[in-house]
């Protein structure tokens, strides 16, 4: 009945300890949350390694495939979906609130962390050979003797966490579903209809469309040399592009007004 | 008493007098507007019946000479050692009065088809009228005092709703309010009277009552002969509770002749009749019964020479009326049939005058100020004829009913042969003089002299619907008191209530009586004449008068002292109250519930809605409980 | 070196864990927070297991992982429908149900 650990142990605890550390660190003190995410990561793999060295390996690999795996991929999904970029802000909106969460933060792990380090002190390590398999131990192995558990003594718990799993899916179902009246979803015959009945059938015409020069925020020119009003391009008032500077290459292609003709509207259009 | 008989034949069935007036109330108000049309002939129909049985019920009492017939109904309260039974007592006394409703009851109705034949709500006054006969007959025929007070409870409903049938008109409505309020007063002490008749002897019942209450302590029956004389100062208007009568007019006016002078004020004389065993044997209340018969005949007689007010003029003479059958009730054994007879007589004459000055108001547009009246008899032949003969009935003109009845009251108040009989003796007569007074006043500013009416009046005759029952009252009023004195005697009819009545020798002979008073009588009424009928009356009433005069305009200031002495302190008690109860109990209740209220407002600021104060609230806890777990394991 | 040393490093990570609950306003953010409060429970139980020699702990972090699961997927579903009405993921902003 051994207290101590062996040194490959301790190496591997000296090591992985301060990464697991560092990295909630991280995940608490990143403004952008997908950094969090990836320092969460950190410290859930080191948990995993952590769980394989403390005779659990069964409970090491669900932790790596099923926390960094799905858990941690649906996080940074929905951190996706809400959006990268909404970071916090560092101003604390809550007067107080950071020196009182850090001051009660630190007096909870003095207190914890120095009960638990004296009542455990003296703590055996039986080990688990004796259950499932090791060196010179049980001839099963460590999913065997979970299952075993898991089928016999927590069965009834086993099948309500199922139930649990059900019920999580639907819930999550129902709050993310957007409830539309029925019929309101317009297909293309409705949508094409609906644009006929406007006094306005065709395309709207593209700015710079008989612009006298070709850029995005030249209003198109209707046939009466008047302004398109549909043609505006947003955020540019309609009386700036006359001070645009003209495209190059005047020189090859001649005036555009000579090009385009007149702006001013000619019944007989005969000078072209 | 004699010996009560059970109740056989027609008697068996003089529930039906009760039930038939309050089955037609029923009818007209539950019926709505689809009896409007011959609800009035239903209500008069059914009380035209409750007189047809009333009669042949009186027949059949006279046949088995006048033995009292009991009626069992049904038990009304059973609980614990209270026991009442409801049900009926048909005796003499009964009979008379259930004759004298039913009877001038029918003819006010006949009247009243006629009088009330353009208002909107004639159905709905029949049913009001309707309720209150049956009210009137329970009150007199029920066998115990509950029933009694309940049918005085129901005539008291009865003419607040007929007072204030003109709702809409605020006098109507205040004065039905004061009427009812001070009928309350005079309620409780009939209530207490129950209560300490229950108490005492442990039974209501009219024969167990007097059967048992010559076992009381003196005290105890003087007492009860007080309350229950409060209970009958209130109905009846008398001193000092008087007030409410006069106004009660503002009710239409067949109802101040049914209900407020032929029947329902006279409930408290009959009253006092009905507990004559009781106030035979307390002296002392008697003495009280006397003093306020004396005082509201007085108060009643000047007060009525002061309006100009026909109705009011009538109603003030009603209060003195009523004084004279409470100075006679109160004589005693002496006494009753004098009271009852006059009672009887009252109840004809002053119907017929309320009903002539009705048809008088009638023909005037509504008009009530006597100077705006004169010259009447030759547009309203009929009515004159009627309501004079009604005037000379109540001024004791020799012969007709007034003048037996009165005098036998003046006689019986002299009999006692001391020096207050001759105090109450002279203030009768005195009264009768008053009386002559202002009725002569009354006539002649209305049916004589000249018209002082207003621009756009044309007089003119009822229609026959209304002087017929007019002519019935006036034929009763000339006949009534020979008949009742004479022909067909009351004091004999009364016998088995009353006990034989004892030949009193007469301290002065009652011819010289009647001769005083009609010669007090004729000084009335050549008073009158001086001050009235040789003068021109003018329109609008002199200002300038003697304070005599001013004091009587005023009814003697009953209503200022009324007001000074119970209104206003009253208010002040409930104004104090109020206070109280808004700043003490309410201000306690709220100041609790404003702290409460406030401090959880306070607290509730704890509750920010931020998710992470809240976090940091179990973090801060945890640590606590950590630090208490480590500070007892470690310690 | 004993199995202390892996119970304070998962006291450690837990208050972590639980400061940055406190202090971070992005929900997402909180959300890993706790998961991280839960991985350094699930590393006592698993040590614990070892120490008393059953592998009862172990199941127990077995379930403590299925129950995040789960509550990660409701959770996160919340803050999706919370963003859509709201168009933020701040928890602040969600300060409605108070006095």
């Amino acid at each position: 009945m051994t207290e101590t650990l062996g040194g490959g142990e301790t190496v591997v605890f000296w090591i992985l300890g301060p990464v697991s550390l560092a990295g909630a660190l991280g995940m608490v003190f990143s403004r952008n949350a997908v950094h969090s995410a990836l320092w969460l990561v950190a410290t859930m793999l080191s948990l995993g390694i952590f769980y394989v060295v403390q005779e659990a390996p069964f409970l090491g690999a669900a932790q790596i495939i099923v926390y960094t795996g799905a858990i941690m991929i649906l996080f940074l999904f929905v951190l996706m979906l809400v959006g990268r970029d909404s970071s916090d802000s560092l101003v604390e909106t809550l007067r107080g609130q950071r020196v009182a969460a850090t001051l009660v933060g630190v007096g909870f792990a003095a207190l914890v962390g120095a009960g638990i380090a004296r009542a455990t002190q003296d703590l055996p390590v039986i080990g688990l050979e004796a259950v499932q398999g090791g060196p010179g131990g049980a001839s099963v192995g460590n999913i065997e003797a979970i299952a075993e558990l898991l089928y016999t003594r927590y069965l009834l718990a086993f099948e309500v966490t199922g139930a649990l799993l059900i019920v999580a899916a639907v819930g999550a179902l129902v709050f993310t579903h957007i409830e539309r009246a029925p019929g309101s979803r317009r297909g293309q015959k409705e949508l094409s209809r609906a644009r006929f009945l406007t006094d306005r059938p065709q395309t709207v015409s593209g700015p710079g469309v008989f612009a006298r020069a070709n850029s995005v925020a030249v209003p198109a020119i209707l046939p009466d040399g008047s302004q398109s009003r549909d043609s505006y391009a947003t955020g540019i008032a309609p009386g700036q592009p006359d001070e645009m500077p003209r495209p190059t290459g005047q020189e090859q292609l001649g005036s555009p007004d000579a090009a385009l003709g007149s702006t001013t509207p000619t019944l007989e259009g005969g000078d072209r | 008493m004699s010996e009560t008989l059970p109740a056989d034949g027609l008697l068996g069935w003089s529930w039906l007098l009760i039930a038939l007036p309050l089955a037609g109330a029923a009818v007209l108000l539950l019926g709505g507007r689809r009896t409007d049309r011959w609800g009035h002939l239903l209500g008069t129909a059914t009380v035209a019946a409750s007189f047809v049985l009333a009669l042949l019920c009186t027949i059949q009492l006279a046949g088995q000479d006048g033995a009292p017939a009991d009626v069992e109904l049904f038990t009304f309260i059973s609980t614990g050692e209270l026991d009442v039974r409801a049900g009926l007592l048909f005796d003499p006394l009964s009979a008379v009065f259930a004759l004298l409703i039913t009877g001038v009851g029918s003819l006010i109705h006949v009247y009243s088809v006629g009088y009330m034949a353009h208002d909107p709500a004639r159905r709905r006054f029949f049913a009001y009228l309707n309720l209150f006969v049956a009210a009137m007959l329970l009150l007199v025929l029920g066998n115990s005092f509950v029933a009694l007070y309940v049918g005085w409870e129901g005539v008291g409903l009865a003419s607040y709703l007929l007072i204030a049938f003109w709702y809409t008109r605020p006098a109507a409505a205040t004065a039905a309010k004061k009427a009812f309020i001070m009928n309350r007063v005079g309620d409780v002490g009939l209530a207490l009277a129950i209560f300490v008749m229950f108490a005492q002897l442990g039974t209501t019942s009219y024969a167990g009552v007097f059967g048992a209450v010559g076992t009381l302590a003196g005290g105890t029956v003087t007492a009860l002969g007080l309350l229950l004389l409060l209970g009958a100062c209130g109905k009846s208007g008398q001193f000092p509770l008087q007030a409410w009568l006069p106004d009660a007019m503002e009710g239409p006016t067949p109802v101040s002749a049914l209900i407020h002078a032929a029947t329902m004020v006279t409930a408290g004389v009959y009253l006092i009749a009905r507990s004559a065993p009781i106030y035979d044997l307390t002296e002392t209340a008697r003495a009280v019964v006397l003093a306020i018969g004396a005082l509201t005949l007085l108060i009643g007689a000047i007060a009525g020479c002061a309006y100009d007010d026909i109705k009011k003029v009538l109603a003030y003479s009603t209060v003195s009326q009523i004084g004279y059958m409470f100075l006679a009730v109160g004589l005693g054994p002496a006494g009753y049939v004098a009271g009852l007879a006059h009672l009887l007589a009252h109840g004809f004459f002053k119907a017929g005058l309320f009903l002539g000055a009705g048809s008088v108001m009638h023909a005037m547009n509504d008009q009530v100020d006597m100077r705006r009246f004169g010259g009447l008899w030759r547009k309203l032949p009929v009515t004159f004829v009627t309501f004079g003969l009604g005037y000379l009935a109540l001024i004791g003109f020799p012969f007709l009913s007034g003048y037996f009845t009165k005098d036998a009251i003046i006689e019986a108040a002299l009999d006692r042969d001391d020096v207050w009989g001759w105090v109450l003796g002279g203030v009768a007569v005195l009264g009768a003089g008053l009386t002559a007074f202002y009725m002569t006043r009354l006539m002649l500013m209305t049916f004589f002299g000249r018209a002082r009416w207003e621009e756009g009046v044309h007089p003119h005759e009822s229609p026959s619907v209304m002087t017929a029952p007019m002519v019935v009252l006036a034929i009763g009023s000339v006949g009534a008191g020979a008949l009742l004195v004479s022909v067909f005697p009351l004091s004999g009819w009364l016998e088995p209530v009353f006990g034989e009545p004892e030949e009193a020798a007469h301290v002065v002979a009652p011819a010289v009586v009647g001769l005083v008073v009609t010669a007090v009588m004729l000084l009335g009424v050549l008073a009158a004449w001086l001050f009235v009928g040789r003068r021109e009356v003018p329109v609008t009433a002199p200002v300038r008068v003697s304070p005599v005069t001013r004091a009587a305009r005023h009814a003697l200031y009953a209503d200022a002292v009324n007001e000074s002495l119970f209104m206003r302190p009253g208010q002040w008690l409930t104004r104090a109250l109020v206070w109280v109860d808004n700043r003490g109990v309410d201000g306690a209740v709220n100041g609790l519930a404003a702290t409460f209220g406030g401090s959880s407002s306070r607290l509730g600021r704890a509750q920010t809605g931020f998710v992470r104060s809240y976090a940091l609230g179990i973090l801060g806890g945890a640590v606590l409980v950590a630090g208490a777990l480590l500070a007892v394991t470690a310690g | 070196m004993t199995l202390s040393y892996y119970l304070v490093l998962a006291a450690i990570l837990f208050t972590i864990g639980a400061v940055g609950v406190l202090v971070r306003r992005n929900a997402i953010v909180v959300f890993m927070c706790v998961e991280l409060m839960l991985n350094a429970v699930n590393l006592t139980l698993i040590t614990f297991a070892r120490s008393t020699g059953t592998v009862d702990g172990q199941i127990m972090a077995l379930f403590v992982m299925v129950v995040a699961a789960a509550e990660v997927v409701v959770g996160l579903a919340i803050i999706m429908s919370i963003y859509r009405t709201r168009r933020s993921a701040s928890i602040d902003d969600a300060n409605l149900l108070k006095y």
